[in-house]
């Protein structure tokens, strides 16, 4: 017999003897639910109210398999001699699984949070056409989305939360609408927590940051944040900028519309 | 049972042996499905009959039952469908003359030890006719290689049997395990390995399953049997397994010797070979399979010297020491 065939022959007795006796690496599926990694893309769930129909998810989707269909809706003038407004109104929201490639660009692209990955992953069909879901189904797997993971300590604060310490705009009657319409998406999903801050110097990074960024802003008081703030972040609430645009060229301020330019007069 | 019928006890005694020829191999079947599935990290059949899958075998057979038995266009008809059970039917021979202690055997006869050699090697018969009677070439080549596997191992194993039987000064099974004492399991060391290398490769069990050997030749001469006479064949493979396992518990462990031998001899020789079994299934998974040449030259050219060494170790033994 050939050098080191009787070595190699008890080597692989002891390595079958030594798995006999520990555990199995087999996953009980059906029985046993598996464990999941956080982030799992499982399918894509969608809150309806966040919807405003768009469509940039339907444009940006790879192999279009996002189906958006929507009309117009004329709401009456909300104060006296204003005007009427035109609103979307969602009519179909469909997502070809048998097409999507769960490359999650939609989740990405989406401005309002509609989108979200759910971890639910037990949607097989006995057809591919059945694979084909309407927006009840994908409302129906909100339930499964997981909350956010928490910030990391020392970020700077969320979006949400730093849009809800905002102080309202114009008119209360605009603000309170804009606030409406933001409370149903935040009602959807729990809103996310911040970790506890590990030392106390991390704290202030969030305004050096901001600084460094927006050099013009640097000379901005304490009593403006909330301006600074839309001057910020203006793409995010197009739709409100506008309106507050509106309402602000009705009243004749101008400070509501350009924050930034009355805070260097103020600094002159 | 001598009080009973001569006709009646002979009845007894073959019911009794088709009960053990029907449960033991179902028995070892099971046992591989778990242990090789364990010593794979695997679980193995989890959900037929309830309890970690104990009835598999019953589905099994089940299943076999229910699928067309085929016979090919231009197959030897009568030689093809009697193939298996001349493959099955000697080790049923060969398990009634098995004893498991003095007084449960199926038959007791005079010279076991001849008949039970001679029995297993017809086994191989069946192999052939239905490698031959295919009309298949891979069935053919593993026909003859099954053949040369049986000439090639045929020999040692019979050499190490002789041994024994030199040394017991009998050819009765039920004889040499009641001579047997533990030095055996020393001086009879070489002897019970060349007969386990050698039983491995007539059951054609991996690393010996060259005539099998489905990523060569699809699966050698049962390519062709579907059904139940296919399971046939899967069923003495099994059968084999326990008869040897069994004959080696009988002939180098000492059978049914070990505490309350009076009562529970039986259970002893049954657990016995079920340990060779274990080990059976222990080396298919262990060991890949041999090349055909590796195959012969491990018989001729060190099993064949071994059988003679351990011959000639037991005749010093027996004229030194008698």
């Amino acid at each position: 017999m050939a050098d080191g065939m009787l070595p190699g022959l008890v080597k692989g007795l002891a390595t079958t003897a030594r798995s006999l006796t520990r555990h199995t690496h087999t996953a009980e599926y059906p029985d046993v639910s598996p464990a999941l990694p956080p982030r799992s893309r499982g399918v894509i769930a969608l809150t309806e109210e966040n919807c405003t129909s768009c469509m940039l998810c339907a444009r940006e989707c790879p192999d279009w398999c996002i189906y958006i269909d929507s009309h117009k809706e004329e709401l009456p003038p909300t104060t006296p001699g204003g005007r009427a407004r035109q609103r979307n109104v969602l009519d179909r929201f469909a997502i070809d699984f048998s097409l999507c490639m769960y490359c999650g660009i939609c989740i990405e692209v989406c401005p309002f949070d509609a989108l979200h990955w759910s971890p639910e992953f037990e949607y097989a069909e006995l057809d591919i056409r059945d694979l084909l879901h309407e927006k009840d189904r994908l409302g129906a797997w909100m339930a499964t989305v997981p909350a956010p993971p928490a910030l990391d300590p020392g970020s700077a604060d969320p979006a949400e939360v730093t849009a809800a310490a905002k102080p309202p705009r114009g008119s209360a009657g605009v603000a309170g609408a804009a606030g409406g319409t933001r409370g149903a998406g935040a009602a959807a999903r729990p809103a996310r927590v911040r970790r506890e801050a590990t030392s106390a110097t991390a704290v202030p990074a969030p305004e050096a940051e901001q600084t460094r960024v927006m050099p013009a802003a640097a000379g901005r008081t304490a009593s403006q944040p909330a301006a600074e703030q839309s001057a910020l972040l203006p793409p995010a609430d197009g739709a409100q900028a506008e309106e507050a645009a509106d309402q602000a060229s009705a009243q004749g301020d101008s400070t509501q519309v350009l924050p930034t330019v009355s805070t260097d007069e103020e600094r002159e | 049972m001598s009080d009973l019928s001569p006709w009646l006890e002979v009845v007894l005694r073959a019911v009794a042996v088709l009960a053990a020829f029907l449960v033991l191999p179902l028995l070892v079947g099971q046992t591989e499905h778990k242990v090789m599935a364990h010593m794979q990290g695997r679980l193995g059949p989890m959900y037929a009959g309830g309890f970690h899958g104990w009835a598999q075998l019953v589905a099994d057979g089940v299943k076999f039952v229910q699928k067309e038995d085929i016979t090919p266009a231009r197959a030897d008809r009568w030689v093809f469908r009697l193939a298996p059970f001349v493959a099955l039917i000697p080790y049923l021979v060969a398990l009634a003359v098995i004893p498991l202690s003095p007084r449960v055997v199926g038959a007791d006869v005079d010279a076991s030890v001849v008949l039970v050699l001679a029995v297993i090697g017809v086994g191989i018969i069946g192999t052939l006719m239905a490698g031959w009677a295919s009309a298949n070439k891979y069935s053919l080549l593993g026909a003859m290689r099954a053949a040369a596997q049986l000439v090639s191992y045929e020999l040692p194993m019979v050499l190490a049997v002789a041994s024994v039987a030199l040394a017991a000064g009998t050819l009765s099974l039920v004889g040499i395990a009641e001579a047997w004492n533990p030095w055996w399991l020393v001086w009879q060391l070489p002897g019970a390995v060349v007969f386990l290398v050698a039983a491995l490769a007539e059951l054609q069990r991996p690393p010996f399953d060259m005539p099998l050997a489905d990523s060569e030749i699809v699966f050698g001469a049962f390519t062709e049997y579907t059904g139940l006479r296919f399971a046939f064949f899967l069923l003495a493979e099994y059968a084999g397994i326990v008869v040897m396992s069994l004959l080696f518990a009988v002939l180098y462990l000492g059978g049914w010797s070990g505490p309350l031998e009076e009562w529970l001899g039986w259970l002893w020789t049954l657990l016995k070979g079920f340990l060779v079994a274990v080990v059976v299934i222990w080396l298919r998974v262990s060991w890949p399979r041999m090349r055909e040449d590796q195959l012969q030259r491990l018989a001729w050219m060190w099993l064949v010297p071994m059988a003679l060494f351990q011959l000639a170790l037991t005749a010093v033994g027996v004229v030194v020491h008698p």
